[in-house]
């Protein structure tokens, strides 16, 4: 049956809608309201050195695997510099490079961040160590510590987390101590645990990164213990022992080579810095999807010029405001001049705002109605009478707008937006319907075209409307599924339950 | 008395609402090809001439301005008349001449209009000021219909008229539409006539409505519409289904009037006839249209489809 077929379009194009909404919310992390702000982190590496005055290359790791991030943007700020970038198993090189390098220079890498949840890891897989041979004393406590851990433990991520457990002991026994001995700063203390996590063949290595819980200029990188499990990467706190990556942790490099190499100078020194501010959600998402060069993004308004984009905001609440007629008409049932005359309205009190838009039509139409019943008497031809009333209209509207001039209002200036033609269409249907109906009845359906023109402008100016329609256009395939299903509506209006209300006496 | 009626309760009394009326009657049973069969009065009358149903005689058609000039000597022949346009609604633009008064025509109400204004009006009708596109229009000269006495007393002015509403060629329900002072003789409830639901079985008046309200006495000559029995009910019910058959809309509202001398005449059709008739009658008009429509087979000849008219109205009640 046709119905069936109306329901079936109807629920395919809604659900089509809602479904590529939800995926563009989910997955590209748009917003759904305009204002919704989002934390973001620019961090910066700042490098000086002195050249000798010839050729010279200056290596520098890069984060490359962000866990937890999302990176909006990168730059690289290198005056008269070569650069070249390189991956490197798990880490990303930069090296600049110039043919002469005398005296100070100072080289920037600046990255901006935000938080987003995603499946970054890294994906390098390791080969296991021999294990070492530890010089005594070290060898028996590493044995006798490993042999403890081992009792108590069955994989590589709790046999880690028990030997952490045991070498960061508040109190320690004297193996541990031994080897703590040994270790001065964390970055040694990881080394440590490294070397004696080889002593059973467990591959580990250090994850250098910057803590940017709060913004502060020369920040340190700092090291965490991460342990293979044959699959993953498994990162520990070296000190707390905590398993996994600690929020607001900005991972930089892996391993232990050192952060950076500098030939042709000296006094090579790298410094960072963190910057905490906040950002438009809309933005970090679009210049995600930009920059992942998605499907979505080609096809985003936004790839639009900016006078288009405009355009299509106000040519995507025309639907909204022809759905309002809908409802009001099927649904309500009010009725009005012409079909879609109240969205002409509507679009015109756009320009003018509401109120002042109300009058200005209130007072055209009625002085144009009385100038009309008399041109009633003088027995015009329809298309002529049709142009003495647009000529009349436009006349009012020039007279309005000098008016205004001479008040130096500049509201009142805005009288020349309101689409003439409509003017002169509604005065014309209204007496028409006044003469035939009676005045009852034009004042009913005028009235109603200005409540549904009124109720249409406040859908088609609604700021969180604007930005749905604007950022998810797709919700026309849900507004085509419900005038679909509207089409096929044969419930009671609203009015008929007034109309019949006689009904309610007669004992039925 | 309550404000309003709930739709559980509307719907229990059966009442077709417009969205219902529209997507499930008009849509199914009104194929859009035959609608100017009915939305132009000049094609509906010279094909119910043709076959032969009693309509208002047609005395000329004025189809471009330049016969209006002759208008005027073709008038003089004519006592009283009614002009209409070819596409109009609601009774917009129908013009009643009752009489003369030397050079002056008499309307209706007693007002006198001098022939310009009757050209005039004419031109109107031609520019397409009545049709429900705007687009030019013919004005139909016709026989004005002298109205049975029998409604003169309780009438006001104008020509009271019987609509019947026809599903797929079976009456199912009908009232008379009485023109009041405020309609200004016009024959549509939503101008202010009265409406009387008719019992299709006996043709006998029940219950009223006036301006959306119960009401069984004419708001101007004040007498009780109750208990009529409405004269030539047979040969009404019968036009009614040879007009549907003949236009061959499923859905359809037949406008009648009571001629002194030539009987039931077929005034107008309705292709989107109104729910008033529900009003009128104090019955919602649902329960008899699915009966209708759930039979697979109506009968052809036309008294067999009269008979179950009756039927489904006796059981109705």
């Amino acid at each position: 049956m046709k119905y069936t077929a109306v329901r079936l379009w109807a629920l395919l194009l809604v659900s089509l809608g809602l479904g590529i909404g939800y995926y563009k919310v989910t997955v590209s992390g748009l917003p759904l309201t305009p204002q919704q702000e989002t934390e973001i982190w620019t961090v910066q590496a700042k490098l000086n050195f002195v050249g000798n005055g010839g050729p010279a290359i200056f290596d520098l790791y890069l984060p490359s695997v962000l866990p937890g991030y999302v990176k909006l943007d990168e730059d690289f700020i290198s005056n008269g510099f070569g650069l070249a970038l390189q991956d490197e198993r798990d880490n990303r090189k930069a090296q600049w490079a110039v043919r002469r390098a005398k005296g100070f220079n100072t080289l920037y890498y600046r990255t901006t961040v935000t938080e987003s949840v995603n499946d970054n890891v890294w994906k390098s897989r390791p080969t296991f160590p021999r294990a070492p041979d530890y010089p005594e004393p070290y060898a028996t406590a590493i044995r006798s510590i490993l042999d403890d851990a081992r009792s108590e433990s069955a994989d590589v991520i709790s046999y880690t987390d028990e030997l952490l457990q045991q070498m960061n002991a508040s109190s320690p026994n004297e193996n541990v101590e031994l080897l703590r001995n040994r270790a001065a700063n964390t970055e040694q203390w990881v080394q440590e645990l490294i070397s004696v996590l080889k002593g059973v063949r467990i591959p580990a290595r250090t994850l250098w990164g910057l803590r940017i819980k709060d913004a502060g200029n020369h920040m340190q990188l700092e090291p965490l213990l991460q342990v293979h499990n044959g699959e993953h990467w498994i990162t520990f706190d070296p000190l707390s022992s905590v398993r996994g990556l600690p929020r607001h942790f900005f991972p930089w490099k892996t391993g232990d080579k050192p952060l950076y190499n500098l030939t042709g100078g000296t006094e090579a020194e790298v410094s960072f810095s963190v910057v905490r501010s906040y950002q438009a959600q809309l933005d970090i998402a679009r210049k995600d999807l930009a920059r992942k060069d998605s499907f979505l993004s080609k096809f985003s308004l936004f790839s639009l010029p900016v006078q288009s984009q405009n355009t299509c905001r106000l040519l995507l609440m025309v639907p909204i405001g022809a759905m309002i007629v809908v409802l009001m008409r099927t649904v309500v049932g009010i009725s009005t001049f012409g079909t879609f005359m109240p969205v002409l309205i509507a679009l015109a009190f756009r320009e003018t705002q509401l109120l002042w838009g109300l009058g200005l039509f209130t007072l055209i139409v009625t002085i144009g109605l009385m100038i009309r019943f008399y041109l009633e008497r003088l027995m015009l031809l329809l298309v002529p009478r049709l142009t003495s009333i647009l000529i009349i209209v436009v006349i009012l509207m020039l007279f309005i707008s000098l008016l205004s001039n001479q008040f130096e209002s500049e509201r009142m200036l805005s009288v020349a937006l309101f689409p003439m033609v409509i003017l002169a269409m509604t005065i014309e249907r209204m007496s028409i319907a006044w003469e035939e109906s009676g005045g009852r009845e034009a004042m009913t359906q005028g009235s109603g075209s200005l409540l549904v023109a009124v109720l249409g402008y406040l859908a088609m100016t609604g700021e969180q409307l604007m930005y749905l329609m604007f950022v998810f256009p797709e919700l026309l395939l849900v507004l085509l599924g419900i005038s679909l299903w509207l089409g096929r509506y044969n419930g009671y209006r609203l009015v008929e339950l007034f109309r019949f209300k006689s009904l309610n006496q007669g004992g039925l | 008395m309550a404000f309003f009626i709930s739709p559980r309760r509307l719907k229990a009394s059966g009442i077709l609402g417009i969205n219902q009326r529209n997507a499930n009657y008009i849509m199914r049973y009104n194929p859009r090809r035959l609608f100017p069969l009915v939305d132009n009065k000049l094609k509906t009358k010279q094909l119910a001439i043709e076959q032969g149903i009693a309509v208002p005689p047609l005395l000329a058609v004025v189809e471009i301005q330049q016969q209006i000039k002759a208008l005027q000597g073709f008038l003089d022949k004519h006592e009283d008349f009614v002009i209409k346009p070819a596409h109009g609604s609601g009774g917009n633009g129908i013009l009643v001449i009752t009489g003369r008064y030397g050079q002056n025509f008499r309307k209706a109400n007693g007002d006198l209009m001098g022939i310009d204004a009757i050209a005039h009006h004419v031109s109107n009708t031609l520019s397409g000021m009545y049709s429900l596109s705007g687009f030019s229009d013919q004005a139909l000269i016709e026989y004005r219909v002298k109205f049975d006495p029998f409604f003169e007393h309780m009438s006001y002015q104008g020509v009271p008229d019987i609509r019947v509403i026809v599903f797929r060629g079976v009456p199912v329900a009908a009232m008379v539409r009485l023109p009041t002072r405020e309609s200004d003789g016009k024959a549509n409830l939503h101008q202010g006539a009265m409406g009387i639901g008719i019992n299709i079985a006996t043709g006998i008046s029940c219950g009223g409505v006036y301006r959306n309200k119960n009401c069984i006495i004419h708001p101007d000559t004040g007498e009780s519409t109750e208990n009529i029995q409405i004269p030539h009910w047979d040969a009404i019910l019968r036009l009614a289904i040879s007009c549907a058959d003949t236009v061959g809309l499923g859905y359809l509202g037949v406008d009648i009037v009571l001629d002194k001398t030539r009987g039931p005449l077929m005034l107008e059709l309705n292709a989107r006839p109104g729910l008033n008739v529900q009003l009128a009658n104090g019955i919602g008009l649902c329960h008899r249209l699915t009966k209708v429509a759930e039979m697979k087979l109506l009968p052809d000849a036309l008294d067999e489809r009269l008979d179950l008219a009756l039927d489904l109205a006796r059981q109705a009640v």
